[in-house]
């Protein structure tokens, strides 16, 4: 059974690749770019696992991760987080939050796809 | 020369000793108005302008008394002089005290 | 029954008795045990030296006389002493601090240290008192009198004159003995002021038990006294028991003068005062001292007049009244009041004219016969004693003779009034010098002559009666019959009584000339020095200082001191004062300071003007000069100074604290900013990184089957390369713009042109968001001198934001164009929503970036540049709110070759 992953970022072409990659790996994927309405997306899309951005319009990937976790429906949700801005303090905010796994960008595919599976996997 | 850095306003005891000092000042001229005024009546003078004169007078030295007892408070602590020139302490108290 | 011999054994055994009090007090206080000595009582006692003979005897006569009127030699030293604080307080202090030895020293010193007033003063006090000193004789020779004419009987009548020498001879040995005894550098007389104290006592006591006797004894009581009185007014003269207006105005004022002027009360106030608690309390005593010594005068007088036989003294009615009843012990008691207040008197006029005329007179005589041998004075001490001693027993001697001259009949007794008014001349100079700078030595000397001429021609030579030194004539029709200079109705001012007509006339002009003349004058350096100390006592003022003496030596003024002070007192005041300055033994510098201060020490013994000739003779006639004033001025003026730099300092302080905490703060601002801006370069860098190296690895991992899908990702990775080619570029500008190493290159072009060539460079991103630009081509005919290049590149960004931001419909973006005073506007209003008020200060910051990434491709930096470019252009873009929609004005001077030039170069100077 093919797994649903919801990819939430703003940026076209980092969209469109990790859904190439990850729609060449067998996932299904769908994408959301905007921060606001992001919670609700993941309602509707139910996925097996999140991808998600931190630099967000309208809402930051950290206020999305603590909206979902403090809801019952997706607190268990894998959540597999990116962000641009590679600091220290960027990755213990998020693990705070209950974050599944955390990358940097520029990420590797392979890193990624690994990364999603031991999630969805597990 | 006054120091142009006198405090404009005063704490409650030197504001009263200033009060003081004023009335202090002022007393002559009432002593001035209260010996003029036997001269505002004519004629000879009788027992009564006696009495009021001595009365008059006595009031007075009441009053200088009362004021002298504030007044004196803070004055003359400052030195023992005696007759000779060698207590050399005197003569610093002096200078001290009196330009102090 | 009271024999002669008794009461002359009894007179002796009193002076026995002072002699004795005398004694005692000037040893206690020579062992330093001078607490009581210096008690505000015996002090307040002292002052009564102002009730003399003629106050004691004298007042009842003048009562009888005159009625109430007597009361007003009372009333003017009442109203000066409960007025201390104003007055006597600041007399005291100046008297205390300057060592002033006699009222000629205070009023020599203030002008200047000038012996010619030392002089002028010494001779009105001399002329003022010696008839007064006679006047005491004879009421103690006529207490005798009293006594031996009661008594024939058993009595050998004394000679009254020979009593008079007996009494005079006595009093100078007293006075000598006491007076002299010792040289003081504060003139203090403890022994003497003792005694008189001991007199004071013994005077109200006698007063108070007369008034008694009289009241309860044979007047019946309060009620009898009353009714005798009216009695007594319905007898007497008409109008002689109403109050006078002018005399009673006028002897008020008199007794006040003169009760501060008079020598000998300048002595026992401001002399032989020690502290301001004596004062504080004299201020109440006194008043109260000579309100008791009042109080039963009227009584002893109307019982006087209606008991005694007519014809009786009047004046002697305190002594005649108990022994005409038998009492023969109060009547003792009277005449030792009489007694006492008559030598009290003397004893202390004597040793204060002493002082003065030694001090002024046979010192500077003295010193001038000595040739200029600085320290070659030889024992002063000695001479000085001397001097005093044959002072005192001049002015006795001059006294007696007076006396005897005038044969002591009743041009005498009116003699009192005469004196006082004659000292009172001292008044103007004395209150003018403690209460006005501006008074000066010619003025005092002036209004000095002036009025003691005036009080003599009017008041002095006419009481010598017809006989005496003018001629009847003349006082009636005046100097060779002018009648204006009649000397009792001077400038035709009749009616007057005598006394107040002098006065009057004595004091205004006086006051007059005096002021008249200080005003012309220009003072000496010294007397403006002394007239500052003097009026400025009480304010704290510091001693002299600012005087330089390089020649100077120590040794010789400890030669000089030794010889006044005695060696052992002037050794031990060298040494302190040498310890004082941090020295060991007997010579310190010879400082400003110490002058001052050695000199004020020697002028308690030898007056003010002499010890200042005798130290200005060692230091080679060094005075006072304009500099020391300015020098002494100086010291005040660097203290405020020294103030006001505090003050400016710590308000400097505050300012330098408070910057520096906003600069912390903007540093910690800084900082923040700096990790946000790295922050933000990260993120912007790595997010193109993120989608190259994602499409890479998809092509470097066989890529997209679908050769068009293959292409996509490939042109992805391209245009994510130039937009990173893009930033960097836009970073590297920016940074070249902030850190102002940039390279302007002028040129001449018209604002159109530049529009023209933004306008094209952006034509792509125009079409392709179908934007229309509506300009006035006209307006825009401006010349100038700029870097147009980079205006262009401003109004590129602008342009191109318009373009990309603008989220009309129908995108316009409209360009006006305008010169306002020299510089250039041009506002690029478009029909968008415009930028929320909020952010309008954030949309020139590094990053800002409103809406999202899709649509604005570049990095935030645009408006970050474009704010730096025109800075470097001298010029600056806003945010222009209240617009239809985003509205962005570019304003900058429209510039001239050289103007251009320097702000360039100030541009380039300070990179």
């Amino acid at each position: 059974m093919t797994k649903q992953v919801l990819v939430i970022e703003d940026e076209p072409n980092i969209a469109e690749a990790i859904s190439f990659i990850l729609s060449r790996d067998g996932w299904n994927v769908s994408t959301h770019a905007s921060g606001t309405t992001a919670v609700q997306a993941v309602r509707d899309v139910q996925p097996d696992v999140l991808i998600l951005d931190v630099m967000l319009p309208g809402k930051s990937g950290y206020d999305i991760l603590q909206d979902l976790r403090s809801s019952d429906d997706t607190r268990a949700l894998p959540v597999l987080m990116l962000t641009a801005r590679g600091q220290k303090t960027d990755r213990e905010l998020a693990e705070r939050l209950g974050v599944s796994r955390f990358m940097t960008k520029p990420f590797s595919n392979t890193e990624m796809l690994s990364n999603l599976r031991e999630l969805v996997g597990g | 020369m006054r120091s142009p850095r006198e405090p404009l306003f005063l704490a409650r005891q030197s504001y009263r000793r200033r009060r003081i000092e004023d009335a202090a000042r002022l007393l002559p001229l009432f002593g001035v108005i209260a010996f003029l005024l036997p001269l505002m009546v004519g004629g000879e003078i009788g027992p009564i302008r006696l009495a009021y004169v001595f009365s008059a007078w006595f009031v007075l030295i009441l009053s200088s008394m009362l004021l002298a007892r504030h007044l004196g408070r803070g004055v003359g602590q400052d030195e023992h002089s005696t007759n000779s020139i060698s207590t050399v302490d005197t003569d610093a108290a002096d200078d001290a005290g009196g330009l102090r | 029954m009271l024999t002669f011999n008794t009461l002359v054994g009894v007179c002796f055994l009193y002076v026995v008795l002072l002699f004795l009090v005398a004694f005692v007090a000037d040893k206690r206080a020579r062992r330093s045990k001078v607490r009581f000595l210096t008690s505000p009582m015996i002090y307040t006692l002292s002052l009564s030296v102002y009730c003399t003979a003629w106050t004691f005897y004298g007042a009842v006569g003048y009562a009888a006389r005159s009625g109430l009127e007597f009361v007003t030699i009372y009333l003017g030293p009442t109203l000066v002493m409960i007025g201390w604080w104003w007055f006597l307080r600041k007399l005291v202090r100046v008297g205390r601090s300057q060592r002033v030895t006699s009222i000629a020293d205070l009023v020599s010193s203030r002008y200047g240290k000038s012996n010619l007033l030392g002089v002028l003063v010494t001779l009105i006090a001399v002329v003022g008192t010696t008839p007064y000193i006679a006047l005491q004789l004879q009421s103690v020779t006529l207490s005798f009198a009293v006594f031996a004419r009661d008594r024939s009987a058993g009595w050998a009548v004394p000679d009254l004159e020979q009593t008079a020498f007996w009494v005079a001879g006595g009093l100078a040995l007293f006075t000598i003995l006491f007076g002299t005894r010792n040289l003081d550098v504060n003139e203090r007389h403890h022994g003497v002021v003792t005694a008189i104290a001991v007199e004071a006592v013994v005077k109200l006591v006698a007063l108070l038990a007369v008034g008694i006797f009289v009241v309860w004894g044979v007047g019946g009581g309060p009620q009898g006294i009353a009714s005798a009185m009216d009695q007594v007014i319905k007898a007497a003269p008409e109008g002689a028991w109403a109050l006078q207006g002018g005399r009673w105005v006028g002897l008020t004022f008199l007794s006040a003068a003169a009760f501060l002027t008079l020598p000998r009360m300048f002595q026992v106030l401001v002399v032989e005062n020690v502290n301001e608690r004596q004062l504080a309390m004299a201020s109440w005593a006194f008043p109260l001292y000579l309100f008791l010594m009042s109080l039963f005068v009227i009584p002893i007088a109307v019982v006087g007049l209606s008991l005694m036989p007519a014809g009786e003294n009047p004046d002697l009615f305190v002594l005649t009244l108990p022994l005409y009843f038998g009492r023969d012990g109060l009547a003792m008691l009277s005449f030792l009041g009489g007694f006492s207040s008559a030598t009290s008197m003397v004893i202390v006029a004597s040793i204060a004219l002493a002082t003065m005329v030694s001090n002024h007179i046979i010192m500077p005589i003295w010193l001038s016969t000595r040739p200029g041998g600085a320290s070659e004075y030889g024992d002063v001490r000695q001479i000085l004693l001397t001097a005093r001693r044959l002072s005192i027993g001049g002015i006795l001697a001059l006294g007696y003779l007076y006396y005897s001259i005038s044969g002591g009949g009743s041009a005498l007794a009116a003699i009192g009034l005469i004196s006082f008014a004659g000292v009172a001349q001292v008044l103007p100079a004395m209150a003018g010098g403690l209460f006005w700078r501006g008074a000066s030595r010619g003025g005092a000397v002036a209004g000095l002559i002036t009025g003691f001429a005036i009080w003599a021609y009017t008041l002095f030579l006419p009481s010598f009666g017809d006989a005496g030194a003018m001629s009847a004539s003349m006082l009636a029709h005046g100097p060779w019959g002018i009648e204006a200079l009649r000397p009792q109705a001077l400038f035709g001012v009749d009616g007057l009584d005598p006394v107040v007509h002098a006065l009057f006339w004595s004091l205004i002009l006086n006051c007059a000339v005096f002021i008249l003349i200080s005003l012309m004058s220009f003072p000496s350096p010294l007397e403006r020095l002394q007239a500052a100390q003097f009026v400025n006592v009480l304010d704290h003022s510091g001693p002299a200082r600012g005087r330089s003496f390089s020649a100077a030596t120590a040794e010789d003024l400890l030669v000089m001191a030794q010889q006044i002070m005695g060696a052992d007192q002037a050794q031990a005041w060298f040494q302190a004062q040498a310890e004082l300055q941090g020295k060991q033994g007997y010579l310190p510098d010879t400082t400003p300071d110490f002058i001052g201060r050695l000199e004020r020490e020697l002028s308690g013994l030898v007056g003010t003007a002499t010890a200042h000739a005798m130290i200005a003779q060692i230091l080679g006639g060094a005075t006072v000069s304009v500099d020391d004033l300015l020098a002494v001025a100086d010291e005040t003026q660097q203290m405020l100074e020294q103030t006001t730099q505090l003050e400016t300092k710590q308000r400097e302080l505050t300012l330098t604290a408070r910057q520096l905490s906003e600069v912390n703060e903007k540093l910690t601002q800084l900082s923040i900013q700096k990790d946000a801006f790295l922050s933000q370069i990260s993120h912007e860098l790595r997010t193109p990184m993120t989608s190259i190296r994602a499409f890479s690895e998809i092509l470097r991992d066989g890529g997209a089957d679908d050769p068009q899908a293959a292409a996509r990702h490939a042109s992805i990775i391209h245009d994510e390369s130039v937009r990173l080619t893009r930033l960097l570029d836009d970073l590297l500008d920016l940074s070249v713009l902030e850190n102002g190493q940039v390279q302007l290159n002028p040129r001449r072009e018209v604002v159109r042109e530049v529009l023209d060539r933004a306008i094209a460079a952006t034509s792509s991103v125009i079409d392709h968001e179908n934007m229309h630009i509506h300009r006035n081509r006209s307006d825009e005919g401006i010349a100038l001198y700029t870097d147009t290049d980079r205006l262009a590149q401003v109004f590129i960004n602008l342009i191109s934001n318009a373009a990309k931001y603008c989220d009309a419909k129908e995108k316009r973006l409209a360009i006006r164009v305008r010169q306002r005073g020299g510089r250039l506007q041009v506002d690029f209003v478009d029909n968008g929503g415009g930028v929320p008020l909020e952010s309008q200060s954030m949309i020139f910051e590094k990053f800002s970036r409103l809406s999202d990434h899709l649509a604005a491709g570049g990095a935030g930096l645009g408006l970050a540049i474009c704010r730096e470019i025109m800075d470097k252009l001298g010029g600056e873009i806003t945010y222009l709110p209240g617009q239809s929609g985003a509205a962005f004005r570019v304003t900058l001077p429209v510039g001239n070759p050289s103007t251009f030039a320097r702000g360039a170069e100030a541009g380039v100077n300070h990179l």
